[in-house]
């Protein structure tokens, strides 16, 4: 074995319980970090899905229609105006075949469904609620929210004058599978239904007014014979969406919303939680550091007069200062694996104990290789970095002195 | 006449900044190979301080220190560890084995800190070495579980491990009972003769200085003596 790998071993070993105590206060640390990253990970993957489980990642609208301004203000004009926005009605996307294929051949697009989106309302006998129809290509459509996964009762059927509701808005206006339907659309144009099967999506405002239905009836509704009002896309990595969003606008013309711009608030959360989680993983690697530091300062301060006889036979500088980075490494490295091991115990531990009504964890946590991978390089690296005062201080250590005088 | 081992020109040392203290006014100081001298004088004459700048543990404010007929004036810090790896073998008063480690391992530190990594011949000539102090039984035993005299043995086998020009011993029996103090003298007096290493032991022994080949005495930081009675000696020098 190389001679400052022995020496620095045999110095652990022979220095046991202070070995084991900066040992444990690493492993705590590191512990603290692994479980922290792991439960914030997985609730912030856990939200995001939770918020995309019922929405696309980004939307392709036709843009918002703007007033113009036909008389402006030149020399020796004065003009009095008052500019009324214009109100917005139901446009199909033009040529929405063409933006569909070209989404189709995007790499970064893993779904696109065509859908005639508008208000209107639902009845029955007294009842009478507010809904948002939604006229789908079912295929299409559940590429981006597969909504036979959440039919709570029927079946998911749209064909043949059939729709699918909100479980919410079924109980609103108390209606079951089988049941009839007058509709109304912000067009005006009436229609009656058949409820083919309710759905739970668990998001309040989608269960309480989303009716569904075929594209072609929707057409009908909103008298957009072959037209449709909005593109949704499913794309790879949810957190590019705004960037893809810019591109497609870019691209088509279209106005285009991220999810990421819709929950502004929710992505604020979550990094306020990413950076409480760097905070938290700065304090550890500091309390990890100075823990390392301190020790091995003493241990420097001990053995002063061995450091010196090891000068004085004829090792030099650099392998005392070796013997002490080699020991702050191991220490690292060392309380970096038992560490992982106890936060990961800890992640699962928790993630058992609390548990939803349904029996799934309320707080999943998100374990992945790439966080172990980071622990232990920063635990090592920490080690090293905060050993290389006491090591400075070992090698710089005037022999003569050292064997006389301590 | 081949090379002496040690020359010392003119070396002067003083301490504090403010205050200076000298310790050393002037020493002059040749040793030839295979000699055995004592060095001796009172608490505080300079002996530890000439010792130390011997041994290049410690630097001369002025003056010259010629080792195996190397100049040692403008080395660095690496060049002056390396040189006393190669050249030079301490025994301590205190014996300053290092505890965590067992006296074979103690013996072959001062190879196997120089070089990096061990080897078999290390390992052979360390333990051919603690065979020869006579603790062939002893090799795996912690320094802490052996006795005073013993645990000076193994610092002589260290001291010699690496087959140094000069041994540098600072009151090695200083510590030790007399019948220790006997045997211990009488082992590096061996490797002496049979040898032929060259020893420089500083003692307060005169029991000890007088069975040695050439007595040198410092007092004030100056030599005041320095006496061979040995047959083969050379004229004896009286105080510069």
């Amino acid at each position: 074995m190389p001679f400052a790998w022995f020496v620095a071993l045999r110095y652990l070993r022979d220095g046991r319980s202070q070995t084991a105590l900066i040992l444990a206060a690493v492993s705590v640390g590191v512990a603290v970090v692994v479980f922290l990253s792991a439960l914030i990970g997985g609730l912030q993957i856990s939200l995001v899905e939770k918020t995309l489980g019922s929405q696309a990642h980004v939307t392709l609208q036709v843009p918002r229609e703007t007033p113009t301004v036909l008389v402006t203000e030149g020399s020796g004009r004065a003009i009095s105006r008052k500019i009324q926005p214009a109100s917005q009605r139901l446009r199909s996307i033009d040529g929405w075949l063409a933006v569909l294929a070209d989404l189709d051949a995007a790499p970064e697009v893993v779904a696109a469904s065509p859908m005639v989106l508008g208000a209107g309302f639902a009845m029955r006998a007294d009842a009478k609620e507010a809904i948002f129809i939604q006229g789908i290509d079912p295929e299409r459509f559940l590429g981006i929210i597969d909504l036979r996964k959440s039919m709570v009762a029927g079946r998911f059927d749209i064909l043949g004058g059939q729709v699918v509701i909100g479980a919410t808005l079924g109980e609103d206006l108390d209606v079951g599978v089988g049941d009839k339907l007058r509709i109304t659309s912000s067009e005006g144009i009436d229609d009656v239904v058949t409820v083919a099967g309710l759905f739970a999506l668990g998001n309040e405002g989608v269960d309480k007014t989303w009716l569904v239905t075929s594209l072609r009836h929707a057409q009908s509704l909103y008298a957009l014979p072959g037209g449709v009002t909005t593109i949704e896309i499913k794309i790879g990595d949810v957190l590019d969406a705004e960037r893809v969003a810019l591109g497609l606008h870019d691209r088509t013309g279209l106005e285009a919303n991220s999810w990421m711009k819709r929950n502004a608030q929710l992505l604020a959360a979550l990094s306020a939680q990413s950076n409480s989680k760097a905070l938290i993983q700065f304090f550890v690697v500091v309390a990890v550091a100075l823990g390392i530091a301190s020790v091995l300062a003493v241990s420097v301060v001990q053995k002063t007069r061995e450091i010196g006889i090891l000068r004085a036979v004829g090792t030099a500088a650099r392998r005392v200062l070796a013997i002490f980075l080699i020991q702050g490494g191991v220490l690292g490295l060392g309380g970096a694996l038992v560490g992982s091991g106890l936060g990961v115990i800890l992640a699962k531990m928790f993630e058992n104990v609390a548990r939803g009504s349904d029996g799934a964890p309320l707080f999943p946590v998100v374990l992945e290789p790439s966080l172990f991978g980071m622990s232990i390089g920063l635990a090592t690296t920490v080690g090293i970095l905060a050993a290389v005062i006491p090591a400075r201080l070992a090698s710089r250590i005037d022999p003569a002195m050292a064997i006389h005088n301590v | 006449m081949s090379e002496p081992i040690l020359r010392t020109r003119g070396v002067i040392k003083d301490y504090g900044a403010r205050v200076r203290t000298r310790a050393l006014a002037g020493v002059d100081v040749t040793i030839e190979r295979g000699e055995f001298v004592a060095l001796v004088g009172p608490s505080g004459s300079g002996k530890s301080t000439l010792l130390n700048i011997i041994g290049l543990l410690d630097r001369p404010t002025a003056g010259q220190v010629l080792l195996a007929g190397t100049d040692t004036s403008g080395m660095d810090d690496l060049g002056l560890t390396r040189l006393r790896a190669h050249t030079l073998g301490f025994v301590f008063q205190f014996h300053h084995l290092l505890p965590a480690f067992t006296a074979i391992e103690n013996v072959m530190l001062p190879a196997w800190g120089d070089t990096g990594f061990p080897s078999r011949q290390m390992r052979a000539r360390a333990a051919e070495l603690l065979r020869a102090v006579g603790l062939s039984g002893r090799l795996d035993y912690r320094t802490t579980d052996l006795s005073g005299g013993e645990q000076q043995r193994v610092a002589i086998a260290r001291a010699l491990s690496r087959g140094p020009l000069l041994v540098l011993a600072d009151e090695p029996t200083g510590n030790l009972d007399t019948a220790a103090a006997a045997s211990v003298f009488d082992l590096m007096r061996t490797f002496n003769r049979e040898a032929g290493t060259t020893f420089l032991v500083v003692t307060h022994d005169p029991r000890i200085a007088e069975r040695c080949d050439r007595i040198v005495e410092i007092v004030d930081g100056r030599i005041r003596s320095d006496g061979r009675h040995s047959a083969s000696a050379q004229p004896t020098r009286g105080p510069p």
